[in-house]
């Protein structure tokens, strides 16, 4: 109840820009917060801190005992669970090995956008698609181009005279590239919209009089381009990162985990270890494992930008 | 500015490779749709079908359940859709017009929320709506979708807020209009638009939804319709192609459609509420 008083108390003393009408607002932001604060406190904020505390318990699905606490004994199992780990270790290939070509593709495809190009339209248009489609979709669609006899790839590689091809997904070598180049198919629009919209902003004088200074294409990139875009290049990294550490669908209907698990990301491990063999508290604590290292991820990230912040 | 004339090449050359990396999968996709058993088992397969059919889409709807589960989609995104924008706008003109501490929690927990994964969310709601006895119902995840869909859509809406003048407000309230009256007859028209687009986003993020929906629902009658494209694929990881890719095609339109409308609204919404954050 802290916040209520003291949402009363700053309400109408704070007259910051933009809340002038406050004034006159008594207790209308109660029952303008209400109907989305007691959804979020009930079905976001109240599981969440549950799921933390399970994680320290033994709960099982269908068990008649009672749940008991079990201290750190799920954390300890997990320090020697020697498939987690690789299956966390996939994660993080899996993770980055899809955050930076999509940036680097998006970067690419949003400069060329932003350039004055026929067919820009078209590209434009193409290039929601991925976001649209359901992600279940894309893997079908994805499991349908690598097809070892239909597929496209291996037809594409024929018509090329590179060899019969092969079955990618399930080639031990090759599922987890296979599924990683998916996934960069498929989180590259949001990146590009972001940074064509962070290019948008870019001052356009700037650039022509770097041009007339002699700048080179690069140089111009450099001193005025990449500065104007960074925030908005780091924020849509930062996101990236976190969402593909946390992806679940399109590697579920691409492989499911296999072949041996060598796509079997994080998120695939906790889903099997809760909903098929029904160890709800050790999966917990593989949640509670990637929510603390997706923090670590992103103090570093954000403590490297603030300190780049500084020098530019 | 000039570019050169190989400086162009290079970036229509570019751009036609982007082109077809983003189409031809969706292209091949559309193509195994409509081509007979045979061209699929054939050595060298075709871009267009020699033989085209609708042979693939009626295998579909009677392997599965298809319309069911586009109509239990359907319920769950409209549901999840409506709901969620109408308990977001009230609380996103909070976030955007008071700077109040639960403005700045909201703001938090909006940014927070994009770091959980899933998986230690779902765990407790399952055992949660298990014991409201909504496992295994459309309503119990509807419930999800609308938490789920509320971050982005309270992202939005604030963006949407923020660019409508609070001078608009203080100038009705000064001809005398009363709190609410402000808020409906000149506040409401002006985020309509916003609120339409971040709806359609709500729709569509619904509709798409996997994970969720895999965990709570157990019934083949009450699944959605992305559960339901799973089951095509059989245990062994072997899919019967034709009919896979019509119902996986089908599946798509409508996201597709929708998302066509909102666009430049989506794009433009996500930045207006990255300005001023």
């Amino acid at each position: 109840m802290t916040s209520v008083t003291e949402a009363r108390r700053s309400a109408p003393r704070a007259p910051g820009p933009g809340t002038a009408p406050g004034r006159a607002l008594g207790h209308g932001p109660w029952f303008l917060v209400l109907p989305a604060l007691i959804p979020i406190l009930v079905l976001s904020v109240g599981p969440l801190l549950y799921g933390i505390l399970l994680a320290f318990t033994d709960a099982q699905s269908g068990r008649t005992g009672p749940t008991r606490w079990i201290g750190t004994l799920n954390f300890q199992d997990l320090l020697h669970d020697t498939l987690f780990w690789e299956s966390f270790r996939i994660g993080l290939v899996w993770a980055v090995g899809v955050t930076v070509p999509q940036f680097l593709l998006a970067l690419g495809l949003a400069l060329l956008l932003h350039q004055d190009l026929k067919l820009r339209w078209l590209a434009r248009a193409l290039a929601i698609v991925p976001w649209a489609m359901p992600e279940v979709v894309v893997g079908i669609m994805w499991r349908i181009v690598y097809n070892p006899d239909a597929g496209l790839l291996n037809e594409t590689l024929r018509d090329l005279g590179l060899g019969g091809g092969r079955d990618w997904l399930s080639g031990l070598a090759t599922a987890l590239p296979a599924v990683i180049v998916v996934g960069v198919w498929a989180g590259m629009p949001q990146t590009t919209v972001a940074l064509l919209a962070g290019l948008q902003n870019t001052p356009r004088e700037l650039h022509e009089a770097a041009a007339v200074d002699g700048a080179g294409a690069w140089r111009r990139f450099r001193t005025v381009t990449w500065p104007a875009i960074r925030p908005v290049a780091l924020a849509i990294t930062a996101l990236n990162l976190i969402w593909n550490f946390n992806s679940f669908a399109l590697v579920y209907v691409l492989t499911n985990g296999g072949p041996g698990g060598r796509t079997r990301l994080p998120m695939l491990f906790a889903y099997e270890e809760a909903f098929r063999y029904g160890q709800f508290g050790y999966a917990a604590a593989m949640g509670c494992v990637m929510v603390a290292a997706i923090s670590i991820a992103l103090a570093v990230f954000l403590a490297g930008r603030l300190r780049g912040g500084d020098r530019a | 500015m000039r570019t050169s004339t190989s400086a162009r090449v290079g970036q229509y050359a570019a751009l036609l490779a982007y082109l077809a990396f983003l189409a031809f999968p969706f292209l091949w996709l559309v193509s195994t749709a409509f081509k007979p058993p045979a061209e699929l088992a054939a050595l060298h397969p075709t871009w267009i079908p020699r033989d085209p059919t609708l042979d693939n889409f009626r295998q579909a709807f009677d392997e599965q359940p298809l319309l069911r589960a586009a109509l239990n989609s359907l319920l769950a995104a409209l549901a999840a859709a409506v709901v969620s924008v109408v308990i977001a706008t009230p609380m996103a003109y909070v976030m955007a017009r008071h700077r109040t501490a639960l403005a700045r929690a909201a703001t938090g927990w909006v940014v927070v929320s994009q770091a959980f994964p899933f998986v230690l969310l779902i765990i407790p709601l399952f055992l949660v709506l298990k014991n409201l006895r909504l496992i295994d119902s459309v309503p119990g995840l509807v419930l999800v979708y609308v938490v789920w869909a509320l971050p982005f859509a309270l992202w939005m809406l604030t963006g949407y807020v923020r660019a409508v003048p609070a001078e608009l407000e203080e100038a009705a309230a000064v001809d005398g209009a009363g709190r609410l009256r402000t808020l409906v007859s000149v506040t409401a028209p002006l985020l309509a638009p916003g609120i339409v687009a971040t709806a359609l986003f709500a729709f569509i993020t619904a509709w798409n939804e996997f994970f969720f929906a895999l965990v709570l629902l157990k019934t083949p009658e009450k699944q959605t319709l992305p559960v339901i494209l799973t089951h095509f694929i059989g245990a062994e990881g072997v899919a019967d192609l034709g009919p896979l890719a019509a119902a996986a095609f089908l599946a798509t339109l409508p996201s597709l459609v929708v998302f066509a409308i909102i666009q430049r609204r989506i794009t433009g919404g996500m930045l207006a509420g990255a300005v001023k954050s």
